[in-house]
């Protein structure tokens, strides 16, 4: 459980930052709260040669609402994110499902940023931020883009990010009255991935369903947007009965490795009936129940 | 005179037996203070770190050294070639068995110790072991232990073919290690065969391990000038290990050190000798200085001591009313590539055979068959005494069995079965004799403490309505504090214990035992029992264990055999203690002894009790002014054999509710009853029962040591080994009843292990219970969501209308 030898970097504005990764290209690899990526290093799966820790860059950190939209600093730990107010009264999904990540000593280090980053179909954030349609500008040597949630997550550990780009905010717009979400989690134990998990955002017109995101962790290459069993449930009065032909919709395009968490036939089935569980509990949200 | 209230406020100074004495060990734990093996720091101190096997199976063709010593601040790579000649290649286990140190010439299990790198500093060792080249060649393994005895089974053992004579019985094939039977055979052939009723269940008790939160480690120091080896060893048993050290090395034992600092935990994992010691050991011989090893969580998980792993076939004969009338228990146990197992010398297979439990069984026959699997060594007692835990995990799930079969009530049957009150001592089946219990009365008081016939009521509703909830109910025996030296040792040395007292003119006292605290609260709870029987107040007692330089041996604390054998040394020295300082009293006092009787904390004349000389007064007359003859001090040596085992039980509920549509076991209610006789720190008690409910828990719900079929080890690491958080841990409820061991000089009895072996049990039997009324008898652990969802599905019962 001891890492190679690495040169260790500690810029303290993101131009410091891209320009190192700039300099090291595939040597360096970016630090943010170390909860994937040391413990890969410890069992030596990851050997960078040069380390750039992005904790002392101010410009990644700080949680503000600008316009309708909630600008998140990717090196948010998981427990600023909690402790957010703002976040609370806006787009409570994010802060309810960050206390579902890990355990306490985890959420005092792990970013938002770099869950999202690292793109481990395990990790909670990318299912949060498609549901919640959020959008992430990536940070380059030729400037900026912004890319929505949605598309970002092409594989398992590969993003749209390139190599010399790091994530720099992510933007998520306010949750509109009348929605409802859940996010529901299996796990077998406090500080474990999930064994798989739904994240669903609606929004009611009346009995209506206007707009439902229904999104699945760990149980494919990467998060998972149920579109079928969005397409189910939008514009109808959502029943007991189409909530189980959606589940059965979002169970068709799970794709889950086989683990000790359980196999193939079970994680399935668990997604299943998570997503259940989180549109029900949506509803009664959105219903104000 | 004394009054009533004086004699109760000395009493209560004393701070003896019966007192929920806050521990004394918790300030410097709590203040990370505590002094561990890796705490241990040494002028010149080198570090090492161990090559791996890859592979489970495979010929080692060649290991080339020369990169690595290449490496600035390496100092030595050790192979098995190094060892050759100083014959420490291979090492004695404690079941008879020889076991490679480094491995020589194959490699049997996956991570098994192949080299050993010495450098400046654990950075540098590490970055050295990947610089060691090892060529393997790879050869099939074998992995379930069923297939072990096939005639074209691969030979995993090469160093044992030929020699069929194995250290307990003959072997019926290369991968074959003993065969051990106990009981009567033909005899419970004869009931089965006329027998009105008869059940058969098979059931795996799945591998896991003891998983003590600080790993095995050492740092061993060989001082050339004088020819002296210190040791500082995570051991459960450190004057065993300065035996076998001293018999190993050749270096006269008077020469040999073992310390075990504060350990962290050793529930049975560190008992044994590990290769990691040894090469260590050698390693500071070879160089001349100082060397530290302590391993990784995954080398822990992987490579140190497993338990159980036993494959079992139960069988009970009764007549309809369920009044059991044999069993017959036929086990497979996997003991990985070498036979490591941690018993007494002449038990293969531990104490096993207490396996007829708290019942009233007439006849019985065991038979355990040991065979070697590519896998890591070990078979340790987890929190229990030797295979205890596999005992009462059989006998409990067959006496549900029958019950299900009769359609009796599970707490029903066990009534009509249970030894009785009148019938101790009791001599079971097997031999073993049971000092005491009141089992009727135990589980009285349990099930009147929970509402056992409302619960029964409430899953009848439940189950009419389709949903899942289940009921639990185990009354076990333990059989502990190893052991009578005329059954009982370890590599030739009788299972005692001892204890050695020294007061200290002033009235104050040190203490030194042979065994070692690993968390129990020794340094609490012998100073209680000190202080009662010499009067000294608890705090003015100290209390040191685990320096082979200082204290008396021992043979450790494993198996709950601290209070039984090592707490029986104390209460005996201090005795001895007393006799004398009873003497000097009455020569202080110009009395006859027999004029003199004991009050607290003083000697006093009868009937004239003004008349007195306290404990306190006595030590210092012992310094100079003993009667004529006597020699001065005040020093007691035990060295205690104990006559017989003592005999713990306890009855434990266990009420869950299971999410059908997810497999999740919700622990509803846990009852546990304990009897371990004389309570010597309730506080403590209620500390050990907490924890061995919670080990417990891991094991019945999580815990297991997967490999996969080419014997590459799964989930060893925190990710996937269940080490439950105060989030999972179920609300624990604990009780008692108090029947005294009568052979015992406290009348105690022992008790962190009963909640690990009565408890694994009652979460199977009350998961299994909530299956009951759809045919289900048994379910094997872990019943983690997965394996419980398993079940459901396959009964259909996650169906939606």
């Amino acid at each position: 459980m001891i890492p190679g030898a690495f040169e260790y970097h500690a810029p303290t504005t993101l131009a410091e930052a891209v320009s190192l990764l700039k300099e090291y290209g595939d040597e360096g690899k970016v630090l943010a709260g170390g909860h994937s990526l040391l413990p890969m290093m410890k069992l030596r799966f990851a050997e960078p040669s040069h380390l750039i820790d992005l904790n002392g860059i101010d410009e990644l950190r700080g949680i503000r609402e600008e316009n309708g939209v909630i600008h998140i600093g990717a090196m948010t730990t998981e427990n600023e994110l909690i402790a957010s107010q703002l976040l609370w009264d806006k787009c409570p999904l994010i802060p309810e499902a960050a206390k579902l990540i890990a355990d306490p000593q985890v959420r005092n280090k792990g970013t938002i940023g770099g869950d999202i980053a690292h793109g481990d179909p395990g990790n909670d954030h990318p299912a949060i931020m498609m549901a919640t349609d959020a959008s992430f500008v990536l940070h380059g040597p030729d400037g900026e883009r912004v890319v929505p949630a949605n598309g970002f997550f092409l594989g398992t550990y590969f993003t749209l990010l390139e190599p010399e780009e790091i994530l720099k905010e992510i933007q998520v717009p306010v949750f509109p009255r009348n929605t409802g979400y859940a996010y529901s989690k299996l796990k077998r134990k406090t500080g474990d991935f999930a064994t798989a998990a739904a994240a669903v955002v609606l929004q009611l017109d009346g009995d209506i369903c206007t707009k439902i995101n229904i999104t699945l962790t760990n149980v494919g290459p990467t998060a998972l947007k149920a579109e079928e069993a969005e397409q189910l449930l939008t514009g109808k009065v959502i029943t007991e009965d189409l909530i189980n032909q959606a589940a059965e919709k979002a169970m068709a395009i799970c794709d889950p490795a086989e683990d000790l968490r359980g196999d193939v036939e079970y994680k399935t089935h668990m997604a299943g009936e998570m997503t259940r569980r989180a549109i029900r509990q949506s509803l009664d949200r959105a219903r104000g129940n | 005179m004394s009054s009533t209230a004086d004699t109760v406020e000395r009493e209560k100074n004393l701070q003896g037996i019966g007192c929920s004495r806050k521990r004394k060990e918790d300030p410097r734990f709590i203040q990370g203070k505590g002094n561990y093996v890796d705490d241990i720091k040494m002028p010149g101190m080198l570090f090492a770190d161990m090559v791996r096997s890859p592979h489970a199976h495979a010929r080692i063709k060649s290991i080339n050294k020369e990169k690595a010593l290449a490496l600035p601040g390496v100092h030595a790579v050790i192979t098995a070639e190094d060892l050759k000649p100083l014959n420490l290649h291979w090492m004695p286990t404690l079941a008879g068995d020889v076991q490679a140190v480094l491995a020589d010439e194959k490699v049997v299990f996956q991570q098994q110790e192949v080299a050993l790198v010495v450098a400046d500093d654990r950075y540098i060792a590490a970055d050295a072991t990947e610089l060691v080249e090892v060529e393997y060649e790879e050869l099939p393994p074998i992995v379930d232990p069923h297939k072990a005895m096939d005639p074209d089974a691969p030979i995993i053992r090469e160093d044992l073919v030929g020699k069929m004579e194995g250290a307990h019985s003959k072997r019926l094939h290369d991968n074959h290690i003993f065969t051990w039977e106990v009981g009567q055979k033909d005899e419970t052939d004869r009931v089965f065969e006329t027998a009105e009723v008869t059940v058969k269940q098979e059931m795996t008790y799945q591998r896991v391990h003891p998983s003590p939160l600080e790993t095995c480690g050492c740092v061993a120091s060989f001082d050339k000038i004088k020819g002296t080896l210190t040791v500082y060893i995570t051991s459960q048993a450190p004057h065993v290990v300065r035996t076998v050290v001293s018999q190993l090395s050749g270096i006269p034992e008077s020469k040999v050190r073992i310390i075990s600092p504060d350990i962290g935990g050793g529930f049975g994992n560190k008992v044994g000798v590990y290769p990691g010691y040894v090469a260590t050991i050698v390693a500071s011989i070879v160089l001349g200085r100082p060397v530290k090893w302590v391993e990784d969580r995954i080398e822990h998980l992987s490579t140190t001591a497993f338990a159980r792993d036993y494959h079992m076939t139960g069988e009970l004969a009764a007549d309809k009313d369920g009044r059991i009338k044999a069993l017959r228990v036929n086990v497979l146990a996997d003991h990985g590539a070498f036979d490591a197992c941690a018993d007494p010398s002449k038990f293969p297979a531990g104490l096993f055979h207490i396996c007829t439990g708290s019942y009233d069984i007439p006849t019985a026959y065991a038979r355990v068959d040991g065979v070697y699997t590519n896998k890591a060594p070990g078979g340790v007692a987890y929190r229990c005494s030797f295979r205890v835990t596999e005992a009462v995990y059989l006998i409990e799930r067959m006496v549900d069995v029958l019950a299900q079969k009769l359609n009796i009530d599970k707490a029903e049957i066990r009534f009509r079965n249970f030894i009785k009150p009148e019938q101790f001592p009791y001599t079971s089946a097997f031999g073993w004799e049971y000092d005491s219990g009141n089992y009727h009365a135990a589980l009285k008081k349990v099930l009147e403490a929970v509402d056992y016939e409302g619960l029964r009521k409430e899953q009848a509703e439940k189950r009419a309505r389709g949903e899942l909830m289940g009921i639990g109910i185990v009354t076990f025996t333990e059989i502990v504090g190893a052991g009578p030296s005329k059954t009982c040792d370890i590599l030739g040395i009788g299972m005692f214990d001892s204890c050695e007292i020294r007061v200290h003119p002033t009235g104050s006292a040190l203490a030194r035992m042979g065994t070692i605290t690993q968390g129990q609260g020794h340094q609490t709870t012998y100073a209680q029992i000190i202080a009662s029987e010499l009067g000294i107040p608890s705090e003015d007692i100290q209390i040191e264990e685990g320096d082979t330089d200082t204290a008396p041996y021992g043979l450790g604390t494993y198996g709950s055999r601290t209070t039984p054998v090592g707490g029986a040394a104390t209460a005996k020295a201090a005795r001895k203690i007393r006799a004398k300082a009873r003497k000097i009293a009455a020569h202080l006092l110009e009395v006859s002894e027999d004029d003199l009787e004991w009050d607290v904390d003083r000697f006093r004349v009868k009937g004239s009790p003004d008349q007195a000389k306290t404990m306190k007064e006595i030590a210092w007359a012992a310094y100079n002014n003993v009667p004529e003859g006597m020699e001065p001090g005040l020093e007691a040596v035990e060295y205690y054999d104990p006559p017989n085992f003592t005999y713990p039980f306890g009855a434990y509920v266990c009420v869950v509710d299971i999410d059908k549509y997810t497999g999740v076991t919700k622990i509803r209610r846990f009852y546990a009853l304990d009897d371990c006789g004389t309570r010597i720190n309730p506080m403590i008690i209620d500390g050990q029962i907490h924890g061995g409910l919670t080990e417990g828990f891991a094991v019945a719900m999580g815990q297991e040591l997967i490999y996969d079929e080419g014997g590459n080890i799964l989930g060893n690491s925190f990710m996937d080994y269940f080490l439950p958080t105060a989030v999972e841990t179920p609300h624990w409820e604990t009780d008692y009843t108090v029947t005294p061991s009568p052979h015992h000089p406290l009348g105690a009895k022992g008790v962190a292990e009963s909640p690990h072996v009565g408890s694994i049990p009652t979460f199977t039997a009350a998961v299994v219970d909530a299956f009951a009324h759809l045919g289900v008898t048994h379910m094997n652990m872990p019943h983690n969501a997965f394996n419980v969802w398993k079940k459901i599905h396959e009964l259909g019962l996650d169906k939606r209308s």
